[in-house]
């Protein structure tokens, strides 16, 4: 039920990111995706809980809801920008566009076995929805920041699948995936700042020509 | 059973335009104020209905029969609608798709009717209306297509009825989120506050209240019990799927009837709390509710497959 309760957040969450164009909330968004993200393991695993789901959860919170949101904000802060102001495809376009990949999502996961003992029948096509709608912000958005919250939800479906599907990761398989998307977001957020510092403003679509 | 059947239909006759007394009370509370009694609309609708009616020379046949005829779509959909756990008037399987098309009806009559009076406002206002609802519909239509599903029932009657605490405990999520998207629904229909202002007095910002402008006497006080009529519609498909069936028919008859009044208070409050909406940003509002919707139906689908019960 809790874990239900996870996963329809998780798509609103995406839904919000996809219709909305303040970076603040869309940074928000996405904090909260893995803050509730974070609670997964243990839920996903109640019968059987060990130290090492409990501390998978204790690093996901506090690195996916602390963490990348404190950065992300630093870098709106140092690129002084608030909106997204044209993106490639527009927020209506985008939210109907997401109800397609969810639609596309389920379908997909209906033809799927899964194991028995999964957590929730939305498990699986939630996790691929995310990918999608990850996915599809990196393409539409112009802005490198939107590009890096569609890359970590994008990250987030396959945490999503992985917890959720997957009864037994090796512990350090977890965390190195987790250290490795800290370093991405971290570059990202060195790069947008010097992206900015270059062109003063963060669109990547004026990326393609040479500087001379 | 027939006699029982009448009950929600009376009540809703009589007891819709108490709504719109509810909600000024509430936004006049939030406000500081007294507020207008809440019978007021009973006086308005009595005071019109004494007077004569004035028209314009440029309207033709059309402009008289709008009110009459959307009044009349609106009684029909309200013998169509239960109320808790007592069944409509008239209930056969999918009803639920006439419901709508009736409600699309009184719409249309309105629109022609504003139309009619070749007023460029009143156009303006029509334009904005078709717009909206056109956006509205299709979350409706999913809105009730999911709770059809979710109940295994497919005429408004019997729909509620299977609906009980256990559907909460196991698909709470789908229903929720049917309820949230109806919410905005009943807001964009009623035209009440994030979508559009009815205290509204610039009628380039109108959008409902516009298109009535030129009507007077008793063809205004069809148009407005009509809107009481139709909120109460929206108000009891709402509380059809939260208010709890008891065994007692005297206390779910109560508790339905308190429950539409508590959904006109949670519009005041909203009201109260909201600024409207940017016309632009209206359609993603809408189209929110239809995802919302949409989202609701697909979880529910897969609900289905996996416990098949």
């Amino acid at each position: 039920m809790t874990t239900n309760l996870i996963l329809v957040l998780v798509v609103l969450t995406n839904l919000k990111l996809l219709g909305s164009s303040r970076l603040g909330a869309s940074i928000r968004m996405v904090a909260l995706q893995g803050m509730v993200l974070g609670l997964l393991p243990v839920l996903a695993h109640l019968q059987n809980l060990s130290v090492h789901f409990v501390l998978l959860s204790l690093g996901t919170i506090a690195l996916k809801g602390i963490v990348f949101p404190w950065l992300l904000f630093r870098a709106v802060r140092e690129a002084e920008v608030a909106r997204e102001i044209e993106p490639y495809v527009g927020y209506v376009a985008s939210l109907v566009a997401g109800v397609l990949a969810l639609g596309v999502s389920f379908g997909m996961c209906a033809r799927l076995t899964m194991p028995e003992n999964i957590a929730s029948p939305w498990l699986a096509p939630v996790a691929l929805f995310s990918i999608f709608a990850g996915l599809f912000l990196i393409v539409a958005r112009k802005r490198a920041l939107n590009q890096v919250l569609g890359f970590l939800v994008l990250e987030n479906g396959i945490y999503t699948f992985g917890v959720g599907i997957v009864a037994e990761t090796p512990f350090l398989v977890e965390l190195g995936v987790l250290l490795d998307v800290f370093v991405a977001v971290f570059v990202m957020g060195i790069a947008v700042y010097h992206i900015n510092r270059e062109f003063d403003h963060i669109e990547t679509d004026r990326l393609d020509r040479l500087k001379g | 059973m027939i006699s029982i059947s009448f009950i929600p239909l009376l009540l809703a006759l009589v007891l819709s335009p108490l709504l719109f007394g509810v909600i000024n009370r509430t936004k006049a509370f939030f406000a500081g104020r007294r507020g207008q009694p809440l019978l007021q609309l009973y006086f308005d609708l009595w005071k019109l209905l004494r007077k004569g009616a004035v028209y314009s020379r440029t309207t033709t046949w059309i402009f008289r029969a709008g009110p009459v005829l959307g009044l009349a779509a609106v009684l029909v959909a309200a013998a169509l609608m239960p109320l808790g756990n007592f069944p409509a008037l008239i209930a056969f399987p999918a009803d639920f798709l006439l419901f709508a098309g009736l409600l699309g009806l009184m719409r249309f009559c309105t629109v022609v009717a504003a139309l009619d009076t070749g007023s460029s406002f009143e156009g303006m206002g029509a334009s904005r209306e078709v717009f909206f609802s056109a956006l509205a519909e299709p979350a409706l239509f999913i809105a009730l297509v999911t709770l059809a599903r979710q109940a295994g029932q497919l005429s408004l009657s019997t729909i509620f009825g299977p609906l009980s605490g256990a559907h909460w405990l196991d698909s709470g999520p789908v229903l929720a989120l049917v309820i949230i998207a109806l919410m905005i629904v009943l807001l964009a229909e009623n035209a009440r506050i994030p979508v559009d202002d009815p205290n509204t007095h610039l009628e380039l910002t109108m959008i409902h209240e516009v298109m009535v402008l030129d009507h007077s006497g008793p063809d205004f006080a069809f148009i407005l019990y009509s809107a009481g009529l139709k909120l109460w519609l929206f108000a009891a498909l709402i509380v059809g799927m939260v208010v709890p069936v008891t065994n007692s028919v005297w206390l779910d008859l109560l508790l339905s009837t308190g429950g539409v009044l508590v959904v006109a208070v949670i519009v005041g409050v909203i009201e109260s709390i909201m600024a409207r909406l940017r016309l632009v940003v209206v359609p993603q509002l809408l189209v929110g509710a239809g995802v919302l919707a949409a989202m609701a139906f697909l979880l529910e689908l897969t609900l289905k497959i996996h416990n098949p019960s």
